[in-house]
């Protein structure tokens, strides 16, 4: 048997009241329903809709192929011999991009290639109306991974006090010993190197 | 009575019939939408959805309309016609406005409810022909639910018209005095709640109690003989809320000139059908003995106080 004091609802109202209230005040509430495709949605800040391409920065090195684990980017290059620039001068090779492309239908939408980039070639970008109604056209080819570079948003400001960004970080960073009387305060390498000293051109003996 | 006027009367009452059950849907739709934080149709005809129950039908037009091969046939086929035609029946012979209802009886009263139990019939008809247990289960529960309700539904309306000394709707709407919300009220209460079962509408649904029995009555209706049946639950809020605002809340008296009578028989009955979807939204469905409990020991009783108390009223010339 239920008592009569579980019967009734916390505040005093018996429980079909409440429900009348309830449903009574979310009617005179804004309601939640997002009328998408009339009203664009309000996407969080780092929303991972398409991967966009800058082929510029591309240099065919294959680190977001072979990072990616459902092995989606297709990556076809060929060396470019290029003439030397000087006359006398070496001649350079280069890697020339021949194809890129990302199949959005194997795509878990990880951003593990666009971490592991090292040139900045690969951004998020939070388009994410490119649905098919064939499978196969979910394959985006080069230009179509570049043309999402229009949509990709600058980076969001950083979070109050937090971490200064690397590079700024290490622009700062006073300069260490370049012999040079002062410090000289030019910017010093980003990546360490082995230091090579260069001693003066030896002297012919004469 | 000439036959111009007989087939102006026929075309106004269809033309409310196939008006106001469709206002009373939509408002459904947008009312309890809102009421659950969405915003219901919005497509439909370009303004809020305002077509939605349009584009229903025509969907419902263009769908097969099966019979079952277990179905007893003709049964199958008549049962959405002996829902719907009773309601149409009972609206008729609501007035609106002093000396304005398409159907003038001197016992109105009577044909109005004899014609909305007949309406359950359908229910029951339905349920037995489909060949289909879930059907028999929903036929039956409604069966059982038209008889627990009618009593209460009956005495209520009962102790109104004793307190008008009329059985003529027209006539009760014109007795009625403000003091009767209070006189009342007990058979006010008693004949909203027994009236929204006798809708089989939520909370008091168990015919068409769709995790249990499918849609009950209706689960082997495709098309536009479905549709028939929906429509006959929304015309039957129409007429359960016209009566309700007849009956209880005074018809056409309001403040405003008596020309504009006719509105305020509307408008209350809008606010009585707001009510009933209100409750829908709001209560969950009662199990098939609670409701047989709370018709049988509250409801019946109160009712019968009701008759009690103003049959005094009467006699005391209240």
């Amino acid at each position: 048997m239920v008592s009569a004091r579980d019967r009734r609802g916390r505040g005093g109202l018996p429980g079909v009241l409440k429900g009348l209230a309830a449903t009574a005040r979310t009617a005179v509430r804004p309601s939640h329903t997002a009328e998408y495709p009339d009203v664009a949605p309000t996407l969080p800040p780092r929303s991972r809709g398409v991967i966009a391409l800058l082929e510029e920065n591309c240099t065919s090195c294959m680190l977001c192929a072979r990072e990616c684990p459902d092995w989606c980017i297709y990556i076809d290059s060929h060396k470019e011999t290029l003439p030397a620039a000087t006359p006398g001068g070496r001649e350079r090779q280069r890697n020339v991009l021949d194809r890129f492309a990302i199949d959005f239908s194997l795509c878990m939408y990880c951003g593990i290639c666009v971490e592991v980039c090292p040139f900045d070639a690969l951004f998020w970008s939070p388009q994410f109306e490119y649905a098919e109604t064939d499978i196969r056209d979910l394959l985006h080819e080069k230009d179509r991974l570049g043309g999402w570079m229009a949509t990709v948003p600058p980076p969001p400001a950083l979070d109050e006090r937090a971490a200064e960004p690397g590079e700024v970080a290490a622009a700062n960073r006073p300069a260490r010993g370049t012999g040079l009387v002062g410090g000289g305060g030019t910017r010093p390498p980003r990546t360490v190197r082995p230091r090579v000293v260069r001693d003066p051109p030896p002297q012919e003996p004469s | 009575m000439t036959l111009l006027e007989v087939v102006a009367r026929a075309v106004a009452a269809l033309a409310a019939f196939l008006v106001l059950p469709l206002v009373v849907g939509q408002a459904e739709h947008k009312v309890m939408a809102h009421m659950q934080g969405r915003l219901g149709p919005m497509y439909a005809g370009g303004f809020h959805g305002w077509a939605q129950l349009v584009a229903d039908g025509v969907k419902f037009v263009q769908k097969e309309d099966l019979v079952p091969a277990a179905a007893d046939r003709w049964v199958f086929r008549l049962a959405p016609a002996v829902a719907l035609v009773p309601y149409l029946v009972a609206l008729a012979a609501l007035p609106v406005h002093p000396g304005v209802a398409a159907l003038e009886v001197p016992g109105s009263v009577l044909l109005v409810l004899a014609a909305t139990s007949v309406g359950a019939l359908g229910t029951l008809m339905a349920g037995w022909s489909s060949g289909n247990k879930y059907s028999l289960i929903g036929g039956l529960r409604a069966a059982a639910q038209l008889v627990s309700y009618e009593l209460p539904l009956v005495l209520a309306v009962a102790s109104v018209a004793l307190a008008g000394g009329s059985l003529s709707l027209a006539t009760l709407a014109e007795r009625w005095s403000p003091w009767w919300l209070l006189w009342q009220l007990p058979g006010a209460l008693v004949f909203l709640l027994a009236g929204v079962a006798e809708l089989q509408r939520p909370p008091f649904d168990m015919p068409v109690a769709d995790a249990e029995l499918v849609m009950g009555a209706w689960t082997e209706y495709t098309g536009l003989r479905f549709a028939f049946f929906l429509l006959a639950e929304y015309a039957g809020i129409v007429v359960v809320s016209l009566l309700f605002a007849v009956l209880w809340l005074g018809g056409w008296h309001g403040p405003l000139p008596d020309a504009l009578g006719w509105l305020w028989t509307l408008g209350k009955g809008l606010l009585v059908a707001l009510a009933v979807i209100w409750v829908r939204v709001s209560w969950p469905r009662l199990r098939e003995d609670q409701l047989q409990r709370l018709a049988w020991l509250w409801l019946l009783p109160l009712a019968l106080a009701q008759v009690v108390l103003t049959a005094a009223g009467v006699v005391a010339g209240w």
